[in-house]
C-alpha cells in the first residue's frame, strides 16, 4: 500500500473523481496557485482553471454559486480554506443548500462538497481555530464528514463528491502531514460508518478527526496498565454510526466521547445521550464527555493549550471510569 | 551671500515629513523585527508584513486626532503604530506574551489598542467595514465630531459588506473615510483577475460616495489627499480613497510569493515610499546623515522592543478564562 498524506490523499481524492466525472469542479480562492495549504498543488495544471477555479474573496457567492451550479447538475467542491470563514457562507448552506431538496418537494437535489478545514493549528487564535463541527450536524439535509486518516481523507471526500446531498467536509488543518497507508483500491468510502481504531473491551472511546490520534495514544498506554479500551473513530457525525457505538458500550458498559470542539453543545453531547437513553441498564460508569472549555481559543501557546483535550487526560478519564466500578 | 552649499528654497513642510518619514521607519523596521523574530519561532502565528505599503498608514492617520477610529485589517501593523500604538506592546502581542496589547490572546491579527482609537485588526476579510460604519454611526448618534478610518485591501471589495457597509455609510451620512489599500494582490491572486469592473472607487462613486485615487507610495500626495478628505467627512459624509501600491514581501513571512516574477518585485523596490520621502526631505535640504540617523533610531528601538518582548514572560494561564462574557462566564463554569 501506498504511504500518502492526509493533504496528499484529498488531492488524490480530488483528482481521481475529476477524471471520472466531468461534471466535478472545484472553486475557491487560491486554487489556481494550489490553495492556501497547497491541497490543490498541480490539479489547476491538469485540469485548467475552468475546473480548478480562482475565486474573489466573495464565500457568500462562493457558496450560493455553488448551489445553483448544483441545482444544474454539476459536482461543486467548495474550498472555504479555513470553517471560520465558511461563517461568511452560513445563509447559503444552511437556509439554501442544506432546505432545498425538501422544500422545493424532492424536485432538485445539491450535490455540493464544502470543504471547511478545522480545528487547533498552533497559534491561529481565535478566527483561524475554530471545530464547528456540531453546527452543521444540527442541520437537517447536511452530511458532515470529519476524516481522521489519509486513507480516509481519500475514500471518504470521494464518497461525499458522488453523495447526492450537500456535504460538509471537515478535514483537520494539523493533519495535513500526518502520513498512513492508503489503499490501492480507488473505491469511496461508506458514509455513516464508524472505524474499529483498536478493540478493547474495558471501556468504549468515541472521537473523531484529530482527537482519534490523542485517544489511540490514551489507549495504548492503558493497555499497559491492562485496561483495554476500544477506540472509535465516527468519521462522520451525519449520519453517525449509532450501532457500532451502541454495540461497543453494550460489550464495555462504558462510553468516553472525546472531542476538539467546545463540549457544550457538541456533537459528543449527543453521543452521550443516545446511548444513556439506550443503555441505561447497561452501563457500568456514568458516561463521560471530554472537550473544550466554552473558551474562545487563544494565540498565546499556555492558554492555546487550555482547550486542548491531552492524552493524559483521556487516561485520567477513563482510569477514573473504570475505578469507579471496581 | 549664502554659502554654496545652501540648501534649494523649498516649502514643503519639513517638521511635518520628517515626523512622517520617522514613522514609516519605525513601521518598516517593527515588521522587519518581527519577519526575523517569526524565522527564530518567536512570532508563532502568521503575521501579514505590510511593507510598502507604509506611507498609506502614515499618510492617512496623520491627519487623525487620537481620539478618531481606525478599524484595520489582517495586514494591521503600520495602521496601529500609526495610529499611536506602541512598538513593545505590539511586538509582545506577536509573540503571544504577557503586556502584549491584547494580553498575549490575540496576535498580530487581532492587534486592537482601544485607548488610540484603534478598534482592531481582523482575521475575517472584509468584516472590518460594517464594524466601521457602525463606529461611524454611533459617533452621529451622540453627536460628536470623530472621524472613522476603514482600512481594507482590494481584495475585500468583492465580499458582501463592501456593499453592504458602503451603502449604509451612504444613506446615514456617516462620518467615515474608506480606504482601500490597492496592492494588487489578494494573497496568491492577482486581484484583477477576480474582479469585474473599473474597480474599487468607480464602484463607491456608484453608491453615491465620493472617490478619489492617490499613488499609495508617496507620503506627500496620501497625506494630502486623506487631509482634505479627513476635513469633508469631520462632521460630513462618507469619502473613499484609493491608495495605489505594492506589496513588497510575500503575503505573510512565510510566503515566498513564487507565483510573481522576481522582476516585478525588484522594479516596485525602486519605488519604495521610504527611500521616495527621504528623497524629498533631501531635496528639501534635510541633511542625509540626519535620514539616515533616523532610521538607525527607528531600527535600534525595534531590535529593543523584539528583545525586551523575547525576554517577558507568558500571560497568566487563568486569562485563558478572562473576558469571555459576565453572564455565564466560564471561570464560573465552562462546561
Ligand atoms: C472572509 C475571508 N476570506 C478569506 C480569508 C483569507 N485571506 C486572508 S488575507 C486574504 C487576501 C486579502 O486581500 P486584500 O483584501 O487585497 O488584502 P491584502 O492582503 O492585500 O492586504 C485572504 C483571501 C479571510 N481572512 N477572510
Ligand atoms: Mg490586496
Amino acid at each position: 500500500m501506498p504511504r500518502l498524506s492526509y493533504l496528499e490523499a484529498g488531492k488524490l481524492a480530488l483528482a481521481e473523481e475529476m477524471r471520472r466525472d466531468p461534471l466535478v469542479w472545484a472553486v475557491g480562492e487560491d486554487l489556481g496557485r494550489g490553495g492556501v495549504f497547497g491541497q490543490y498543488r498541480g490539479l489547476a495544471e491538469e485540469f485548467g482553471p475552468a475546473r480548478i477555479s480562482d475565486a474573489p474573496i466573495s464565500e457568500s457567492c462562493i457558496m450560493g454559486a455553488a448551489v445553483g451550479a448544483a441545482m444544474m447538475g454539476t459536482r461543486p467542491v467548495v474550498e472555504m480554506r479555513f470553517s471560520d470563514f465558511a461563517l461568511c457562507a452560513v445563509d447559503e448552506l444552511v437556509n439554501q443548500a442544506a432546505k432545498a431538496r425538501y422544500m422545493f418537494g424532492g424536485q432538485s437535489h445539491v450535490p455540493l462538497v464544502v470543504r471547511e478545514p478545522i480545528g487547533i493549528w498552533r497559534s491561529s487564535a481565535a478566527q483561524h481555530s475554530q471545530s464547528l463541527e456540531a453546527w452543521y450536524a444540527h442541520i437537517p439535509g447536511l452530511v458532515v464528514v470529519v476524516p481522521s486518516t489519509p486513507a480516509d481523507n481519500r475514500a471518504l471526500l470521494k464518497a461525499a463528491i458522488r453523495c447526492d446531498d450537500p456535504v460538509v467536509y471537515m478535514e483537520h488543518k494539523n493533519l495535513w502531514a500526518l502520513e498512513g497507508e492508503v489503499p490501492e483500491a480507488a473505491e469511496p468510502g461508506e458514509l455513516g460508518k464508524a472505524r474499529v481504531v483498536r478493540a478493547g473491551g474495558d471501556v468504549t472511546i468515541v472521537s473523531w478527526s484529530a482527537a482519534v490520534h490523542t485517544c489511540a495514544a490514551a489507549a495504548e498506554s492503558l493497555a499497559g496498565a491492562g485496561i483495554e479500551a476500544e477506540v472509535l473513530d465516527l468519521r462522520t457525525l451525519w449520519p453517525w454510526d449509532r450501532e457500532a457505538v451502541l454495540a461497543s458500550v453494550e460489550r464495555s458498559g462504558r462510553l468516553l466521547v472525546v472531542q476538539e470542539a467546545v463540549s457544550v453543545a457538541g456533537f459528543g453531547a449527543e453521543i452521550a445521550a443516545s446511548v444513556a437513553e439506550a443503555l441505561h441498564g447497561a452501563l457500568k460508569a456514568p458516561v463521560r464527555r471530554l472537550g473544550a472549555p466554552r473558551i474562545p481559543i487563544s494565540y498565546a501557546p499556555p492558554l492555546e493549550d487550555k482547550v486542548r483535550v491531552t492524552e493524559a487526560m483521556v487516561v485520567e478519564a477513563v482510569r477514573s471510569m473504570t475505578a469507579a466500578a471496581a | 551671500m549664502p554659502p554654496a552649499d545652501t540648501p534649494p528654497v523649498s516649502n514643503l513642510d519639513v517638521e511635518r515629513y520628517r515626523a512622517g518619514f520617522r514613522q514609516m521607519c519605525r513601521i518598516r523596521a517593527f515588521e522587519e523585527q518581527a519577519i526575523a523574530a517569526a524565522q527564530e519561532k518567536l512570532v508563532l502565528g502568521a503575521i501579514h508584513p505590510s511593507i510598502g505599503q507604509e506611507a498609506v498608514a502614515v499618510g492617512v492617520c496623520g491627519n487623525l486626532r487620537k481620539s478618531d477610529i481606525i478599524l484595520s485589517t489582517h495586514r494591521g501593523h503600520g495602521h496601529t503604530m500609526a495610529k499611536g500604538a506602541e512598538a513593545l506592546p505590539m511586538m509582545r502581542e506577536l509573540f503571544g506574551r504577557d503586556g502584549g496589547y491584547c494580553q498575549g490572546k490575540g496576535g498580530s491579527m487581532h492587534i486592537a489598542d482601544f485607548s488610540v482609537g484603534m478598534l482592531g485588526a481582523n482575521g475575517v476579510v472584509g468584516a472590518n467595514i460594517n464594524i466601521a460604519a457602525g463606529a461611524a454611526h454611533a459617533i452621529r448618534l451622540k453627536g460628536e465630531d470623530g472621524v472613522v478610518v476603514c482600512f481594507f485591501g482590494d481584495g475585500a471589495i468583492n465580499r458582501g459588506p463592501f456593499l453592504e457597509g458602503l451603502n449604509w455609510a451612504g444613506v446615514f451620512q456617516l462620518p467615515i473615510l474608506f480606504v482601500c489599500e490597492d496592492n494588487g494582490f489578494a494573497a496568491t491572486t492577482r486581484t484583477s483577475a477576480m474582479t469585474s469592473g473599473a474597480g474599487p472607487a468607480a464602484r463607491a462613486e456608484a453608491i453615491g460616495i465620493p472617490a478619489s485615487t492617490v499613488e499609495g507610495n508617496d507620503l506627500q500626495a496620501v497625506d494630502e489627499a486623506a487631509r482634505e478628505l479627513v476635513d469633508l467627512v469631520r462632521g460630513g459624509g462618507p469619502r473613499f480613497l484609493v491608495a495605489r501600491t505594492y506589496r513588497l514581501t510575500g503575503h505573510t513571512s512565510s510566503d515566498a510569493a513564487g507565483y510573481r516574477p522576481q522582476a516585478e518585485v525588484q522594479e516596485r523596490w525602486l519605488n519604495d515610499p521610504i527611500e521616495n520621502c527621504r528623497k524629498l526631505l533631501e531635496a528639501a535640504g534635510v541633511p542625509a546623515a540626519e535620514l539616515a540617523a533616523i532610521r538607525e533610531a527607528a531600527e535600534a528601538e525595534m531590535r529593543a522592543a523584539k528583545d525586551e518582548a523575547a525576554a517577558t514572560g507568558w500571560p497568566a494561564v487563568e486569562l485563558a478564562y478572562a473576558d469571555v462574557q459576565d453572564v455565564g462566564d466560564p471561570r464560573t463554569r465552562a462546561f
